[in-house]
């Protein structure tokens, strides 16, 4: 989905082909603006359902072994924090309002409204990566991240976990279903990294946009870009929709 | 190709803030209730809410953030196809690992 021809100059089609005036956007393979728009919202999301696909296989992979190794799952995930999680989720519902509002303004052709709705989409997608930084600095310290450095201490004598063993007053797991809160936390870091990646291309894609934006390039009547950017950052959002309670919400009870 | 009228609506159709005001504040509460619910002693049904809940806030933001309510048959189609081989594939997955050690748990 090229844009870079998105600046109406007041540029015509060719002329030997006879036809009437259309925009300088519109691609010479296609009849009409309406069937460019349609084929490159079709190809958008075609890429989501590869995307779809992707993540389904983790949390697939997530479900079998937490089936299987439910109390290392259940343990586990009581090391997460409920409040962090909840404010993340809100932010990235809010960022994905501020982006349906920037599909909005570019319809209008609301130059400045678009502009402010993408730095405000930008600033959420940044403070939810910033919330996710503060987890994983907390799961650092304590030796939760698998790898040699791993720790079982929670998990084989959860009072030496204060915070979380007030809460929860979790039982002492046996060292071979101790071992596999590792599973656990593997599968973590893999879906909320890769969940955290696509968080960082949608980040750097917004950043080229706001410049493209303030230049005039999706305000002239040439949204396709900016339309389908927000069908990937709802996504990225859809994805988290469904890690939030995965991971955090429903092993609170034993 | 053969409704041309409905394909042009398709494509010049602006949803309203108003719309993506009253979806945002939805997600919003959902999420307060998935967590309120959380906390609840429901047992099995623990998850079974909260998957129930992710499941309708994904489906509003498909609908409506994403447009697919106001899209074209072909956007509609494809969407609807592609979840539909993503849940059989899964389904089936977890079918099998749930019944191979059949009687042997």
């Amino acid at each position: 989905m090229p844009d870079s021809t998105a600046i109406a100059h007041g540029a015509h089609g060719a002329p030997e082909h006879g036809h009437e005036e259309h925009p300088a956007y519109l691609r010479h393979h296609f009849e009409n603006v309406e069937q460019q728009a349609d084929a490159a919202g079709f190809a958008m999301w075609l890429f989501l359902l590869t995307e779809v696909m992707f993540f389904g296989g983790l949390f697939t992979a997530y479900l079998i072994y937490r089936n299987w190794y439910y109390p290392a799952f259940v343990e586990a995930s009581h090391q997460l924090n409920i409040f962090w999680g909840t404010l993340n989720t809100a932010v990235l519902i809010t960022s994905s309002f501020t982006m349906a509002m920037g599909v909005w303004c570019a319809e209008m052709r609301k130059q400045r409204g678009l502009v402010l709705c993408l730095v405000l989409t930008f600033i959420l997608g940044i403070g939810f990566l910033g919330i996710k930084t503060v987890e994983y600095k907390e799961k650092i310290e304590k030796h939760h991240v698998p790898g040699f450095h791993y720790s079982l201490q929670s998990f084989i004598d959860p009072a030496s976990d204060p915070e979380i063993y007030k809460e929860y007053h979790d039982k002492p797991l046996a060292l071979d279903m101790a071992r596999h809160t590792e599973v656990y936390f593997s599968l973590y870091f893999a879906m909320t990294g890769m969940h955290a990646l696509h968080m960082i291309i949608g980040i750097a894609i917004l950043g080229f946009m706001i410049f493209r934006a303030r230049a005039g390039a999706y305000t002239a009547g040439h949204v396709t870009f900016v339309e389908n950017f927000g069908l990937y950052w709802h996504f990225v959002d859809i994805v988290w929709i469904f890690l939030f309670p995965l991971l955090y919400l429903i092993s609170r009870h034993q | 190709m053969t409704d041309q009228k409905e394909m042009e609506e398709a494509a010049h159709h602006i949803v309203s803030p108003v719309i993506y005001l009253i979806v945002g504040s939805t997600l919003l509460v959902l999420t307060g209730v998935t967590v309120w619910a959380s906390y609840q002693e429901w047992g099995n049904f623990n998850a079974v809410a909260a998957l129930g809940i992710a499941v309708v806030k994904a489906m509003i933001v498909v609908l409506f953030f994403m447009h697919v309510k106001y899209s074209s048959k072909l956007t509609k189609l494809t969407v609807f196809c592609g979840l539909f081989t993503f849940l059989a594939l899964v389904g089936m997955t977890l079918a099998d690992y749930a019944s191979r050690a059949w009687g042997r748990w």
